[in-house]
């Protein structure tokens, strides 16, 4: 029968293979060892019929094949970049793809070593002195440091800045709506940066730390240096939250003395995929390695003196601390922080700034082509990097509406007359002229 | 100095060396043998205020996390920072260089509640 | 290994200068042309320089030092290592998955919408429940999700006195940490002699100030809590709610739905039940499901159709707000999604079925050498332990590095807290009695170690890339990555 030999593929017992065992477990019937109150037990859930594997390739298809991807003009937390063959070709190998947790460290030196590799890269890469194994994404890994920061200075004021991704501050929200911390907006300058005289006075009336994000949701750079002595000066903690790969060419948080630096760190070497799985960065200084949570990997030394490596600081973690642990975190996203691994390796220093500096090319001559035309001025005087503001005469979403007919994804509307553009290594000059042609002509 | 025998213990495995209202605090070599490889001594700040019997600062191995609890009530005046440094200290000499931190004694009675060496030896 | 390099050499010592991998672009473009210099990088980059090539057999190399599911049989109890199917890996890496970014406006997303969709109206059928989210990334965050949803419920009705979480001792570290980042106090309770849920300790616990009650079923040493639905009864009439850590759901996948048994809130690991891969350790998912009555306390936005058009809702004003970022780990949800179309309702009774079938034969087959420590039938899982008086000086730890040398993954060692020197079993429903056969000699093999030359079995492994590990050095002076 067909069903038989499909629900075969998950249990290999053979009908005598099952006979044998009950009869060496010493009952009857299935029915006999199962434990369950009868009155529980009520019958086969209603499925609809189950798919072969060839059925299930052609549906699967059919479903993908409804979405409608376009070409990428959209930031706002998560950014396309190319990722190079070899680094799927390597994460998605059996020995990583089907690991658990390196827990038997000795069966696990694989991907022990490449999460060190991984930690020593993101340090590398931010400046910073910590990385711990990754969070779920950059908003968990911001809310992460953010209690951190409130444990450490005995303070639950954060302040944060308006121009942080929406969708962080309202994970900062759902964390913190038991959790008694207060979450304060930092307005902005006309220029699209945060005003410094308002957070100064916010600061002065007692905060843990302030979250700062460069280049911010709106693009827009950040006077980091500044922000940082004002944030110190008033015995707060600095959180930065940044793009990673703008730190090919961008100034590091470490260089700007950042408390804790996290940032959403798909864009190095993970596909878009609607938003997931994600890769949450989470550095800090070395000082505050015991209040942070989140798996670390160090290296160490067997027993006859070879170098390995294991899963550390353990003692911090739920599984010991339990509720007096600094978070319930219990895992890491291994796989994505691989890919990033990998991506970083095979790019190296110069191929990460030759990706940064395309995409400060790229996003300047789409702004610069677009806003020759009326009809499109740039917002915000602050210097940008990949993503700027557009104040646009036709209603933004109606630009969306239109560029998507022709094929382009045209940014994300932040107000009626506001569009959000991105441009990165991905796009090709004539896709930019292109889109610039769709959107002038939307009347 | 302190040893086994001048030295007042906590049921919780902490003893405390008493003088001109002065504990010094440390854990018993029972305490140190449980916990095993002592990785991490997170100790109280000099200046909290600390309650008999409450937790006040944690002692850390691979595997586990453990409390330590105040013996007395009173204020912090000093830490050990020789066994945050090297926090082997602490399963090396529990009752010598491996002490934790000094309470100034707020309330002389309770040191009533603490037991003597042999009445400690005797929960074991 | 025959390799130009030890297994154990760092990418950033394999470095030359100037040595180039993939050319990702070009560009003439100069940043100080475009931005003022205090914006710009003052220092160097400290990784790698290796070619394309140097980075594959990097990898590569790397990768075969793991124990991986693929090749080992892997009994890890709780994390339910069952067989990754390889189709789902190809179909959810579809381009028309992979690239879409989460700002497309909705009708470029149908597919991705549609797939959310369905796996949420498979997952409340499986379990009887109303409705799920599937933003939540892990099993831990799907908690903290359910916790938040909870203190809702409880805020909506004014009920603003319930801050307890009570948790039996047997639980997950993950559930009191929940606990306690939901901004509540947790309320340990003792199990019973048998292992399970103490009736009268929890009616003990329960008061006016119990906001909700987190249980695994089974629980966390593999038995049934036989009296759920009274202990169902007993926490709703105390005003509270029943959570269920579904870690353990494959035991009841297909036998037993979750809402019969009165549970109010449950989260899936998928990357448990639904057969998407570990990862070394992540990504995953953990949704979220609750009852008729909580659907609008579920995380925004949730996923809706209207003749046949996928669409956001509109944000309910009761959400607990958002778990993460966007929409969840898309990628393992096609996967789940694909696991569910492949099973019907007879399969999926097979799974829990052949799941329990395998841990009860580990376990009786054990049982002179490695006892159960609650000498009864259990579910998909067993808790075994040493008996000490025929093998005094031999740990946990021995048992599990030895088999690592006869090819075994190890199981889950030292929990449950209340077992001493435990080992639990999980052999998932995906092995045969062939590969349990093997397992149980090997373990008896290991058991007339411990008899007789004991102090052997603290030389292993022998056989794996390194020997046991100075852990204790690792965290005295912590090495977390390379320096200059």
């Amino acid at each position: 029968m067909l069903i038989k030999q499909l629900y075969n593929m998950f249990t290999s017992n053979t009908k005598e293979d099952l006979a044998q065992m009950l009869a060496e477990i010493g009952v009857k019937s299935f029915d006999e060892l199962l434990p369950v109150p009868q009155v529980l037990l009520k019958g086969n859930i209603n499925l609809p019929s189950a798919l072969n594997e060839q059925e299930l390739t052609a549906e699967v298809k059919k479903i993908a094949a409804k979405n409608k991807p376009l070409v990428n003009f959209a930031g706002g937390g998560m950014q396309e970049h190319f990722v190079p063959a070899a680094v799927n070709a390597l994460s998605t190998r059996g020995e990583f793809l089907t690991a658990y947790t390196p827990y038997q460290a000795e069966a696990s030196q694989g991907t022990l070593q490449a999460i060190y590799e991984y930690q020593s890269c993101i340090c590398a890469l931010f400046d910073m002195d910590i990385s711990n194994a990754s969070h779920y994404d950059g908003a968990t890994a911001l809310a992460e440091a953010c209690l951190a920061a409130t444990h450490l200075k005995n303070n639950k004021t954060i302040l944060y800045t308006k121009a942080l991704q929406p969708n962080y501050a309202e994970v900062l929200k759902t964390y913190f709506k038991n959790a008694e911390v207060k979450l304060k907006e930092v307005p902005l300058n006309t220029d699209g940066t945060t005003d410094l005289k308002q957070l100064e006075t916010l600061l002065k009336n007692g905060a843990a730390a302030f979250i700062l994000q460069t280049p911010n949701y709106f693009g827009c750079l950040e006077s980091a240096e500044e922000i940082s002595s004002l944030v110190h000066t008033n015995n707060a903690l600095l959180i930065a939250n940044v793009n990673p790969t703008s730190l090919g060419i961008l100034q590091t948080p470490g260089s700007y003395d950042a408390d804790f630096a996290v940032a959403e760190g798909q864009g190095l070497g993970n596909a878009l995929n609607y938003g997931g799985p994600t890769l949450g960065i989470f550095t800090c200084k070395k000082q505050f390695v015991r209040n942070m949570s989140g798996r670390l990997c160090g290296m160490a030394k067997d027993k006859d003196g070879k170098r390995a490596f294991v899963l550390t600081l353990q003692a911090r973690e739920q599984h010991i601390r339990r509720e007096r642990a600094s978070s319930n975190i219990c895992s890491n996203q291994a796989l994505c922080a691989l890919n990033a691994t990998i991506y970083l390796t095979l790019l190296g220093p110069e191929g990460l700034k030759e990706v940064a500096l395309k995409n400060l090319e790229n996003a300047h001559y789409l702004q610069t082509e677009l806003c020759k035309y009326d009809g499109f001025a740039l917002k915000y005087k602050a210097p940008f990097y990949n993503e700027f503001v557009v104040t646009t005469k036709v209603p933004a979403a109606k630009l969306i509406k239109a560029a998507a007919k022709k094929g382009f994804l045209a940014g994300i509307a932040l107000a009626k007359n506001e569009l959000l553009l991105c441009s990165t290594e991905v796009n090709t000059k004539t896709q930019i002229d292109a889109l610039v042609n769709v959107l002038k002509e939307v009347k | 100095m302190y040893n086994q025998e001048n030295c007042k213990f906590a049921a919780t495995h902490e003893w405390a060396y008493i003088e001109n209202g002065v504990a010094t605090v440390g854990i018993s070599d029972h305490a140190q043998h449980e916990i095993s490889d002592i990785v991490f001594v997170e100790l109280p700040k000099v200046g909290t205020k600390v309650e008999q019997g409450k937790s006040c600062c944690v002692i850390e191995s691979v595997k586990s996390a453990s409390d330590i609890y105040a013996p007395v009530s009173g204020e912090i005046i000093e830490v050990n920072q020789a066994a945050a440094d090297n926090p082997s200290i602490v399963n090396q000499a529990p009752h010598g260089d491996g002490w934790l931190f000094k309470i100034k004694i707020s309330n002389q009675d309770e040191v009533k509640n603490l037991l003597s060496f042999d009445a400690y030896k005797a929960t074991l | 290994m025959t390799n130009a390099y030890p297994h154990n050499v760092l990418s950033i010592e394999k470095s030359v200068k100037g040595r180039r991998g993939v050319r990702v672009c070009t560009t003439s473009c100069k940043a100080e042309n475009i931005l003022p210099s205090k914006y710009l990088r003052k220092t160097g980059i400290n990784l790698p320089e290796l070619s394309e090539f140097d980075t594959v057999r990097h990898f590569t190399n790397l990768s075969r030092l793991n124990f991986c599911l693929d090749t080992h049989f892997y009994p890890l109890g709780s994390c339910t290592m069952k067989y990754n199917p390889k189709s789902y890996d190809v179909l959810s890496a579809l381009d028309n998955f992979t690239s879409l970014h989460p700002s497309l406006p909705e009708a470029n997303a149908q597919g991705t919408l549609q797939i959310i969709y369905e796996l949420d109206n498979m997952l409340a059928k499986i379990t009887g429940l109303s409705a799920f989210t599937l933003q939540p990334s892990a099993g831990a965050h799907g908690e903290f999700c359910g916790a938040l949803i909870a203190r809702a419920y409880h805020a909506s009705r004014k009920d603003k006195a319930r801050t307890q979480i009570i948790v039996p001792d047997t639980a997950h570290g993950t559930n009191p940490a929940t606990a306690a980042m939901a901004g509540c106090e947790v309320v340990n309770i003792k199990s019973a002699q048998n292992g399970k849920v103490d009736l009268a300790e929890l009616q003990k616990a329960l008061s006016e100030k119990t906001a909700l009650v987190m249980l695994t079923i089974p629980n966390t040493v593999g038995l049934f809590e036989e009296d759920i639905l009274q202990i169902a009864d007993m926490v709703h009439k105390a005003g509270a709610l029943l959570y269920m850590d579904g870690a353990n759901l494959n035991a009841l996948i297909g036998l037993v739905k979750p809402a019969d048994m009165g549970v109010d809130i449950m989260h899936i690991n998928l990357h448990k039940t639904l057969a998407t891969p570990h990862g070394g350790g992540g990504p995953g998912a953990g949704a979220v499901g609750v009852r008729q009555g909580l659907e609008d306390f579920l995380p925004n936005p949730r996923v809706i159709c209207k003749d046949g058009k996928y669409s956001f809702a509109k944000k309910s004003k009761l959400s607990i707000g958002k778990m993460k970022s966007f929409y969840g780990n898309i990628a393992i949800l096609i996967r789940a999604y694909c696991y569910l179309k492949q099973l019907d309702g007879e399969a999926l009774k097979d799974i829990a079925k052949n799941a329990i079938i395998n841990a009860n034969y580990v376990r009786v087959k054990l049982k002179e050498y490695f006892p159960a420590f609650f000498d009864t039938k259990c579910m998909h899982e067993c808790v075994l332990t040493i008996d000490k008086t025929k093998m005094p000086t031999v740990k946990t730890l021995d048992i599990a590095k030895n088999l690592l040398d006869k090819g075994f993954h190890a199981p889950t060692i030292y929990f449950p807290l209340i077992v001493p020197e435990a080992l639990m079993i999980e052999p998932t429903e995906t092995e045969n009695k062939q590969v349990l056969d093997n397992f149980i000699e090997a373990l008896k093999e290991i058991y007339n170690k411990a008899l007789h030359t004991p102090d052997a079995l603290h030389d292993a492994p022998m056989n794996c890339p390194v020997k046991r590990i100075d852990e204790v050095s690792a965290a005295r002076e912590p090495n977390l990555r390379w320096t200059k």
